[in-house]
């Protein structure tokens, strides 16, 4: 492990040396600095002080670990790896994300999930601990986001307006989700064994990671959202068939 | 030619900070550049700058008038009108320091003034209504001249360069306020310039603010009926004016302002029970004209506190934190860190829930 004091570099440098690093690194001391790890396709990452916009992006298969919160777009259009937050993130995790696994222990911002995708074997994964805001899984197009709501403050597991726009993929909330309204494109019903069986694996891996009771989790109701027709919107502005 | 936002078109995302002391306890403005320059990249060195409340304690009795000139020309034409209409307690430069970052420099003038009670009978205006029609007249008919601060015991400091700059260049360190509040600009659509540069004041009212305002003509042309004019090419300063009109002229509470500019969706405000969505339904009829769309996270300086805000749909990052009597506020997480390392309770507010910070009473 090689350590990296990230204070007095910016988000180039820090980058330059996180790439010229033949081995996993440590960076203490990030003070805002975007576009950590982008392109990574190797080493493991573990990140003290506050990384900057953009963590993660395009990530290739390397593993980032935040020990505290994240801000915004936590792993843009990334493509394969993992990235664990300790903490809570901005808005617009896992932006248009094609591949790979984001797990937060705490809470998302607006737009969790926005157009995430997924094609053949590449089937991206959001796991959020607490809640998320609104506009959850906006426009999702692929993959899978699950919310758990764990969170302590009594707010609701998610905020306004989730899935607006969603047209693929599967958003699963561990709620029975009886005041939340969805959009008519969408169906919306309590989870069954086959989806809860489809999901362990995530929450497994979750619960290993945090150190949360893995019974305690899934003993609770799970809704599972999903786009009730294959082109949900071709009349929306002209008909596309 | 007057060129309003739109007409000039440079393709090109701001950074905006703000602090303030619950008990009006006094701060140099160190601990928000600190804040500021750790969201470097956010500005393009286009624009940058500070307001600070409770700065100047000892003219707390009278407007303090920041003016940028670019002749003395303009100067003396500004100043006759100046003493024609109020007192002028005191004229001075606003001291400088040279650096290399910021070139070009306007003559940047001030003035402690107050409207003569004569006057004010004579007009039947209010003091500060006669205050803002002098700025308006001032920015508008005087070729040259721009008052870019106008309020009591308050003053906003700007210029083009990044704001860690100007704070250097304006010697920010030397002046202590109970609350600041900063901006660092990357300008989209419209040109950089010193008077484009954030915050927008007008009384003691101050905004700053991140994005940019879809609605800037319908907004314009509603606020241009009450004697406000935008003069200065850019959106921002609309938002300063709406504030003004509703706050001051209309009596609205902040949340109020908060729901006419940041209205909640007709299909939210439905839910709503009958005395919320009675009064909801009220202010997005009455201020029509003054919603405010498009992506935005501002920070509204008034005498004794704050309020930020993001639009509906929260387009823009904006983060809360606190510490002891010291609230934090900023676009990025790090830079609330970089001002308070032990800050806590970090939020985001939702998008249109105006957070509303004030200093006890009599502590300003």
């Amino acid at each position: 492990m090689i350590s990296i004091d990230a204070r007095g570099l910016d988000c180039r440098a820090l980058n330059q040396a996180i790439r010229s690093a033949d081995d996993d690194c440590e960076i203490s001391g990030c003070t805002g600095q975007r576009f950590i790890g982008a392109g990574l396709q190797k080493k493991h990452l573990l990140i003290r002080g506050v990384p900057g916009n953009a963590l993660g992006a395009y990530l290739n298969g390397a593993d980032i670990t935040v020990g505290g919160n994240a801000q915004d777009a936590v792993g843009d259009t990334m493509n394969a790896g993992m990235i664990t937050v300790h903490g809570s993130i901005g808005d617009a995790a896992g932006y248009a994300m094609r591949g790979g696994m984001i797990f937060i222990r705490g809470n998302a911002g607006y737009r969790a999930g926005i157009h995430m995708k997924a094609y053949q074997e590449k089937q991206p994964v959001l796991v959020i601990g607490g809640r998320a805001g609104s506009f959850l899984g906006e426009y999702q197009a692929g993959g899978v986001i699950i919310v758990l709501g764990l969170n302590q403050d009594g707010k609701d597991i998610v905020g306004g307006f989730p899935c607006a726009g969603m047209y693929g993929g599967r958003l699963y909330l561990r709620s029975d989700c009886s005041k939340i309204s969805f959009p008519e494109q969408t169906s919306a019903r309590p989870a069954g064994p086959e989806d809860l069986e489809g999901i362990r694996p995530y929450i497994s891996r979750f619960c290993a990671l945090f150190g949360v009771d893995m019974p305690y989790v899934m003993g609770s109701h799970f809704t599972v959202v999903f786009p009730n027709n294959k082109n949900p919107y071709r009349q929306t502005y002209v008909s596309d068939q | 030619m007057k060129l309003l936002e739109g007409q000039v078109r440079i393709p090109s995302g701001c950074a905006i900070c703000a602090v303030i002391s619950k008990k009006g306890r006094l701060m140099t403005a160190e601990k928000i550049i600190s804040g500021i320059k750790v969201m470097h990249e956010r500005s393009n060195g286009l624009g940058g700058g500070f307001a600070g409340y409770g700065i100047y304690p000892k003219y707390r009795d009278f407007y303090a008038l920041h003016l940028f000139y670019s002749s003395s020309i303009a100067q003396a034409e500004t100043e006759q009108l100046l003493k024609d209409r109020f007192y002028i307690v005191k004229a001075e430069n606003i001291p400088t320091r040279k650096t290399p970052f910021i070139k070009d420099a306007p003559l940047i003038w001030r003035y402690f003034v107050v409207p003569p009670a004569p006057l004010l009978d004579s007009v039947q205006l209010d003091e500060k209504e006669e205050i803002v029609r002098m700025v308006m007249k001032i920015n508008t008919e005087v070729k040259g001249a721009y008052v870019f601060s106008s309020g009591k015991n308050m003053g906003a400091f700007k210029a083009m360069g990044y704001p860690e700059d100007v704070g250097f260049f304006y010697g920010l360190d030397e002046y202590e306020g109970y609350a600041w509040t900063a901006h660092g600009r990357y300008p989209t659509n419209t040109p950089g310039w010193w008077g484009g540069a954030h915050p927008f004041a007008l009384l003691d009212y101050s905004v700053v603010h991140n994005g940019e305002i879809s609605s800037y003509d319908a907004n314009r042309r509603f606020i241009e009926m009450f004697g406000y004019r935008c003069t200065l090419q850019t959106d921002t300063e609309a938002i300063t004016y709406i504030a003004d009109y509703l706050l001051r002229r209309q009596g609205l509470t902040l949340e109020e302002l908060a729901n006419v500019i940041a209205a909640p969706f007709w299909s939210v405000i439905d839910q709503k029970g009958e005395e919320e969505k009675r009064q909801l339904q009220y202010l997005r009829t009455v201020f029509s004209g003054l919603l405010v769309t498009g992506p935005f996270s501002i920070v509204l300086g008034f005498e004794g506190g704050l309020m930020a805000l993001n639009d509906r749909l929260k387009l823009r990052s904006m983060v809360v934190g606190e510490k002891d009597d010291t609230v934090y506020i900023a676009s990025e997480e790090a830079a609330i860190h970089a001002m308070e390392p032990a800050v806590g309770n970090i939020c985001a507010p939702s998008g249109g829930e105006p957070v509303i910070i004030r200093a006890e009473e009599g502590s300003f």
